[in-house]
């Protein structure tokens, strides 16, 4: 009886050596660290190789220095040719929405906080949480191995479309062995991504405190939960999707080739495929991967915002219900990427019905957040500005997706900067600003130092202020009918757009540059940042409940025991206007 | 200093069959610890499934809407491998009740019961046996999965379903292994995950038989 309850209180023993504590890993501490920094170095690679499109768009007979390294086809002397720019297009945006818009927010924050806000020691399964991190890390290098193979980087973008993913090299440069360490990346992805969200809800089901009822979960643990829900159907579609190119590719299948299609004046040996099937299963996988990578940060935005003002929400069940209720529809959705993919038009619109419908609970959580700022007396710090500047974001970016939802308006939008612009601040920046804020509100508990303010404040203007004003022209781009993914422009109609695009893209090397504020305050604070108390916000979640940083188990071997709702502001506490959840004194109701 | 309470020790889950006078092995392979495989498993299941569904939207949009598609005749021997698994969650339902009784504390019961886990492993590689056999003959009438759309998709369900079984069988290797060891302990939690996990594969099974018969 002794072995067994031992056997329970310590999900694993404390590590020893630097292998087991600093690299292979159990502690979801380490392994939301581990995520961090790989979506750290993922959104460096990505953001450069935004610079080297942003660059060739309006300079593009002007040398980079330095790039014939990187691919001597793909940029002979240093400047890119129109097939290269697709390469750097769709490794951006494959690095951007897997490696970082669903490691950070999801993984990093999620594996980090989920297991100490619900006062569990672990995760449920800590060898399948280290497995889901040394999956997507192999994710990363095959993807990344992609730059250094002759093939070079593939250049369908991030979504693949078959027939042209599907048919080999005949399909342009990096068409052969590049798409293929492209698909071979995701399938692996999506199992790691799997491992992560299974662990992940066994955990929030099994292994909360004694009195954290699932109601008594803070917001953000609730969006990872909602998130990780909507991981495991959605990787669990893009997996298959991924296996069938990949024996098109290999195995000569035909199951997204079509009949008598004849690339580089070479008819496929394929027949009867469908090209639409590869979109029906990608953006199956698609749309709910927009709210995997939104969702925790509306958790985080919420979490961070209630702290700031010092009150709760309007409604806190409400922003669950409305999660919950996003999360439902997004499974509905998909065929609004298809309204020109010539999907029959009534399908068109039984999907545009459900994307406007799924508006609904967005703005009531937007609503919700404005509503409680009212009259609210906000602390002003670097985590509750990019929480403000998440809802600008997102109100921002969110208010053109009414028009993209319609399907005869997107006839004409589709496949324009505006589409661009659009997910690039309601999904991109938005829940990167979530990411920001999260990494401002909880350095202090992850590394034992605060976070420099001066510095934080300054970054977020920079940023702020910058991505307005790179992805709103983005917008007016795409009205005039400037289209995606062309390499540069010749002198048409286009021509007068050009001073708009070096403002673009002046901008964008400009804030670019303000994100090195952030790396050398991340790398600074960690240093020589003042230590951190162990509540240094007056939060009243767990995390703030124990040591900065934590010990490996997180509560020191004990369990807590949760009395109260996670947001006791604004009442009159044993030690100020709050309540912990762990603290038994009465509230003050 | 801090208001923080603690409750010292979480009460252990009641150890269902195992009793004081149990011999301490048996406690260690029986003990409740660990509830999360539970919902654990059924998560997994949940997102196989889901992967499944995948697979057959893809097999049904595939044959409808292509003049290429023709029906291939099926193996008769996949009857006779759907026996076989079907028989070996029977024999694991045996190995459960064994294993799970009162008299487990007795080393006999345990004998028995990694008796009948020893005939769902053997039942398990039949099946696996006879799902390679089923491509082999496939094979020999010319079927190969490039040969036509639902040949591709008979090789790649039956193989997806082969490694999930594949993955049962390591499963279930693992707890025999814990099992019979003096010194491991085996939770009874990973027991009972691995023994759904080891039915879903019949049940899954016979929804891929039933997909492949499907002519539409």
């Amino acid at each position: 009886m002794e072995e067994a309850s031992d056997q329970q209180a310590h999900v694993h023993p404390p590590p020893e050596g630097f292998l087991r504590k600093y690299v292979f890993s159990l502690d979801h501490k380490v392994i939301g660290k581990q995520y961090y920094a790989l979506g750290l170095l993922a959104v460096c690679i990505g953001m450069a190789l935004s610079w080297l499109m942003r660059f060739h768009l309006v300079w593009p007979t002007t040398r980079i220095p330095g790039l014939e390294l990187l691919s001597k086809a793909g940029a002979p002397g240093g400047i890119i040719t129109p097939e290269y720019y697709l390469s750097l297009l769709t490794m951006h945006g494959t690095l951007m929405v897997f490696f970082v818009l669903t490691n950070a927010p999801f993984a990093a924050f999620g594996n980090y906080f989920l297991p100490i806000q619900i006062g569990a020691e672990d995760m449920a399964f800590p060898r399948f949480n280290m497995m889901s991190f040394w999956t997507t890390l192999v994710a990363f290098l095959v993807l990344i191995l992609a730059f250094i193979i002759p093939d070079g980087p593939p250049i369908s973008g991030w979504t693949s479309y078959a027939p042209l993913s599907a048919v080999g090299k005949d399909a342009g440069p990096g068409m052969g062995w590049g798409m293929n360490l492209w698909a071979i990346s995701i399938a692996i992805f999506c199992i790691g991504s799997l491992l992560g969200a299974l662990n992940f809800i066994a955990t929030t089901l099994d292994l909360r405190a004694k009195g954290m009822t699932l109601m008594r979960m803070p917001i953000c643990t609730w969006a990872w939960f909602i998130t990780s829900c909507i991981a495991l159907l959605a990787f669990a579609v893009l997996l298959p999707a991924c296996i069938l190119l990949l024996l098109d590719r290999a195995a000569g299948t035909s199951f997204f080739i079509p009949s008598g299609l004849v690339v580089s004046d070479r008819l496929q040996a394929h027949s009867g495929g469908s090209p639409l099937l590869w979109q029906h299963l990608f953006w199956f996988f698609g749309h709910p991967e927009v709210y995997i990578a939104i969702l925790p940060s509306m958790g985080i935005v919420s979490h961070i915002l209630i702290n700031s003002m010092r009150k709760p929400l309007l409604s806190a069940r409400v922003i669950i219900y409305s999660m919950m209720s996003i999360g439902f529809l997004s499974w509905m959705v998909w065929g609004h990427h298809m309204f020109v993919s010539g999907m029959n038009p009534f399908s068109s619109l039984l999907f545009s019905f459900p994307t406007l419908t799924i508006t609904i609970p967005a703005t009531i959580m937007t609503l919700i957040w404005l509503g409680s700022l009212y009259g609210a007396n906000i602390r002003i710090n670097a985590a509750s500005l990019f929480a403000l500047g998440f809802i600008s974001m997102f109100v921002s970016g969110g208010v053109s997706g009414f028009f993209l939802a319609q399907p005869s308006i997107d006839i004409v939008l589709h496949a324009t900067y505006f589409v661009v612009g659009h997910f690039h601040m309601v999904m991109g920046v938005a829940s990167l600003f979530g990411v920001f804020a999260g990494t401002y509100f909880w350095f202090s508990k992850m590394t034992g130092r605060m976070m420099n303010q001066t510095l934080g404040q300054l970054h977020f203007w920079l940023t702020f202020i910058g991505t307005y004003c790179i992805f709103m022209p983005f917008h007016y781009l795409g009205l005039v009918g400037n289209v995606r993914r062309y390499s540069s422009f010749v002198d048409d109609f286009m021509g007068p757009l050009m001073p708009l695009h070096k403002f673009i893209t002046i901008a964008a090397l400009g804030t670019g540059a303000a994100q090195l504020i952030f790396i050398f305050n991340l790398i600074y604070s960690r240093y020589k940042g003042v230590p951190a108390p162990e509540n240094p916000w007056n939060g009243t979640t767990l995390e703030w409940s124990i040591p900065s940083p934590p010990p490996w188990n997180n509560f020191g071997g004990k369990h807590p025991i949760i009395y109260h709702d996670p947001y006791q502001y604004d009442v009159k506490g044993l030690k100020g206007d709050y309540i912990m959840q762990d603290s038994p004194e009465p509230s003050a109701g | 200093m801090s208001s923080t309470s603690y409750e010292s020790v979480r009460k252990p889950p009641p150890a269902l069959g195992v009793s004081k006078a149990s011999s301490a092995r048996v406690a260690k392979v029986l003990y409740g610890a660990g509830e999360a495989s539970r919902s654990g498993i059924w998560v997994g299941i949940f997102a196989i499934t889901m992967s499944f569904a995948a697979f057959t939207s893809a097999l049904f949009v595939r044959q409808g809407s292509s003049a290429d598609w023709a029906h291939i005749a099926l193996p008769a021997i996949l009857y006779g491998n759907t026996l076989a698994l079907l028989l070996s969650s029977a024999t694991l339902q045996r190995a459960r009740r064994a294993i799970l009784a009162v008299a487990a504390t007795e080393s006999h019961a345990v004998r028995q019961g990694l008796g009948w886990l020893m005939a769902t492993l053997a039942l398990g590689f039949v099946f696996i046996g006879g799902q390679y056999q089923a491509w082999r003959q496939l094979a020999a009438q010319g079927l190969y999965l490039a040969t036509n759309p639902n040949s591709s998709f008979y090789y790649v369900l039956t193989a997806m379903h082969g490694l999930h079984v594949l993955a049962g069988i390591a499963a279930l290797v693992f707890v025999m292994s814990r099992f019979a060891s003096r010194h491991a302990a085996l939770r009874r939690s990973t027991f009972e995950a691995t023994a759904t996990y080891w039915h879903f594969m019949g049940v899954l099974w016979l929804y891929v038989l039933l997909v492949l018969r499907t002519k539409l």
